[in-house]
């Protein structure tokens, strides 16, 4: 059941942080307000204007009031749901709401992490589980490795098809300016690099790096006053699935399977119509898991899907152009950035890693360990 | 229902584990076995909820080998299928990590644990797969 209305709302500013190594006693929230501000820039609104704030951050547990304090703003309407990585496709469904019922008129979805800085142990600490925690996982990586060797086991999916991804992910990169991995990578030097729980090695794992960004969405009519193109919010899916890797129902479907189809209803299109895909790569495997489950090939599939560069660029199809979690940025909860390379695209504003006549493009949020699932559909004046 | 200020389900699945058994729940109402170890059952909301030991018997459904640190040699971790109709995570101890697999046949064994930590189902291989 959704009230939300196709094309209601879109985003009208987007910005990074700084990405990568920030300096010495940054904060995330730092970051939050530095990706704010130039977020304002990118549409021409003032700080005042916002009167809805969106965020969730592991470094701050109650972070909506952090923001407010930081930025000494009194917002009308807040939200700090934290699902994991898919915690800002989950704001963008509940800022639409939010917009449409009139609780807000502006809304600010951010997000900031010092991970690489601080560590990551310190930024995001585990809870004990005592069903999970005397085993010694390696979280997340372990989970995500015992959904990768299921994946093997049913589908004869390879490691060599799972270093695909982080080749096509690479190739990306290369194009982005501001991506952290610099160099070309082999599908030899991923199985080849240190093993960290397997079948993934560290290449097949997202980087750890500090980073934050924010985006504006305002009213479908405000939106055409702005100065950016607006990118309409055509469809929103949320899902949660399980919580721990030892309750997920089937380790080859995710709950994409139910926030995928959920958008598309929503807004009307499918699959076929979507001309650029920001997957959540946490892992070489999520791709492939998203891409079966959001309807893109079919179960089982995922693994040759992505092999022989069909990812990559000059690909059939075009997946995180940023350069994913997997060789542009990885700051802890990585959903942010994930949609604002989808609607970078939908501007056209990607340079030379930008996709022809992108109109439509999908941006898919992992959370936990494959647990919550947000998928947003975003589309140009012309899919309304 | 059980009273929380009496007992816990973490608390009676650990007495279990000090007998050397692997204990779960079964909902009474369809004989549906539950674990995670609850106080509602999920759902349906139940809560006629009984305790059951496991014969202990199981199947691997995934595995993994975790590469922790440099001075540390690499574990075994792995989602269990026990017979009585649920998963569980452990590790699979006596043989290679890496040559735990899928389908292989296992059986429960309780590892005592110590100060910090109460003890802990773990499995070992019984020969066979499934």
């Amino acid at each position: 059941m959704s009230g939300l209305q196709r094309g209601s709302v879109a985003v009208v500013g987007a910005a990074e942080s700084d990405l990568g190594q920030v300096a010495p006693h940054t904060s995330p929230l730092d970051m939050m307000a530095q990706a704010t501000r130039r977020a304002l820039d990118d549409c021409g609104l003032k700080l005042s204007d916002i009167d809805g704030i969106f965020s969730a951050t592991s470094q701050v547990r109650l972070s909506p009031m952090a923001l407010a304090e930081y930025l000494r703003m009194k917002p009308d309407y807040f939200d700090g749901t934290i699902i994991g990585g898919s915690s800002f496709m989950s704001h963008v469904a509940h800022a639409q709401g939010a917009i449409q019922a009139g609780l807000c008129e502006v809304a600010l979805i951010t997000y900031g992490s010092t991970q690489r800085s601080v560590s990551r142990a310190a930024a995001s600490p585990r809870e004990y589980n005592y069903y999970e925690t005397p085993y010694k996982p390696f979280l997340p990586a372990s989970a995500y490795a015992l959904a990768a060797a299921r994946h093997m086991h049913e589908f004869g999916t390879t490691r060599e098809q799972l270093a695909e991804v982080a080749v096509a992910a690479r190739k990306w990169a290369l194009m982005n300016p501001v991506a952290w991995e610099k160099e070309p990578l082999t599908v030899e030097q991923v199985l080849k690099s240190r093993m960290v729980s397997y079948p993934l090695t560290v290449r097949d794992c997202c980087l750890v790096t500090d980073g934050g960004g924010a985006i504006i969405l305002t009213s479908a009519t405000r939106a055409k006053t702005l100065r950016k193109k607006p990118v309409y919010v055509l469809g929103v899916g949320e899902a949660i699935g399980h919580f721990t890797i030892s309750n997920m129902p089937n380790l080859t479907v995710t709950a994409a399977a139910e926030s995928g189809p959920k958008a598309f209803k929503m807004a009307g299109i499918k699959p076929s119509d979507v001309d650029m895909l920001s997957l959540y790569d946490a892992f070489t495997i999520t791709p492939i898991l998203f891409l079966e489950d959001l309807g893109f090939c079919p179960k089982g599939e995922g693994g040759r899907f992505v092999s022989g560069g069909n990812i990559a660029p000059g690909g059939k199809l075009a997946v995180n152009t940023s350069g994913g979690g997997l060789s542009y940025c990885h700051p802890g909860m990585y959903g942010l950035l994930v949609m604002i390379e989808a609607i970078r695209q939908v501007r056209g504003e990607c340079g030379q890693r930008q996709v022809k006549d992108c109109e439509v493009t999908l941006a898919h949020g992992n959370g936990g360990v494959l647990s919550s699932q947000c998928t947003v559909l975003f589309g140009s004046d012309a899919t309304l | 229902m059980q009273s929380l200020k009496e007992q816990s389900p973490l608390g009676v699945f650990i007495e279990h584990c000090k007998k050397g058994e692997l204990a779960y729940q079964i909902c009474t109402d369809d004989n549906t076995p539950l674990f995670f170890p609850r106080v509602v059952v999920p759902k349906t909301g139940s809560t006629n909820l009984e305790w059951r030991v496991s014969k202990g018997l199981g199947t691997v459904h995934s595995t993994t080998v975790v590469h922790a640190a440099k001075d540390k040699p690499p574990h075994n971790v792995a989602l269990i299928d026990v017979d009585e109709g649920f998963r569980m995570m452990s590790r699979v101890e006596d043989i290679d990590p890496m040559q735990v697999k899928i389908g292989m046949r296992v059986k429960v064994r309780i590892n005592p644990g110590d100060d910090k930590q109460p003890p802990f189902p773990v499995f070992v291989p019984v020969g066979g797969v499934k």
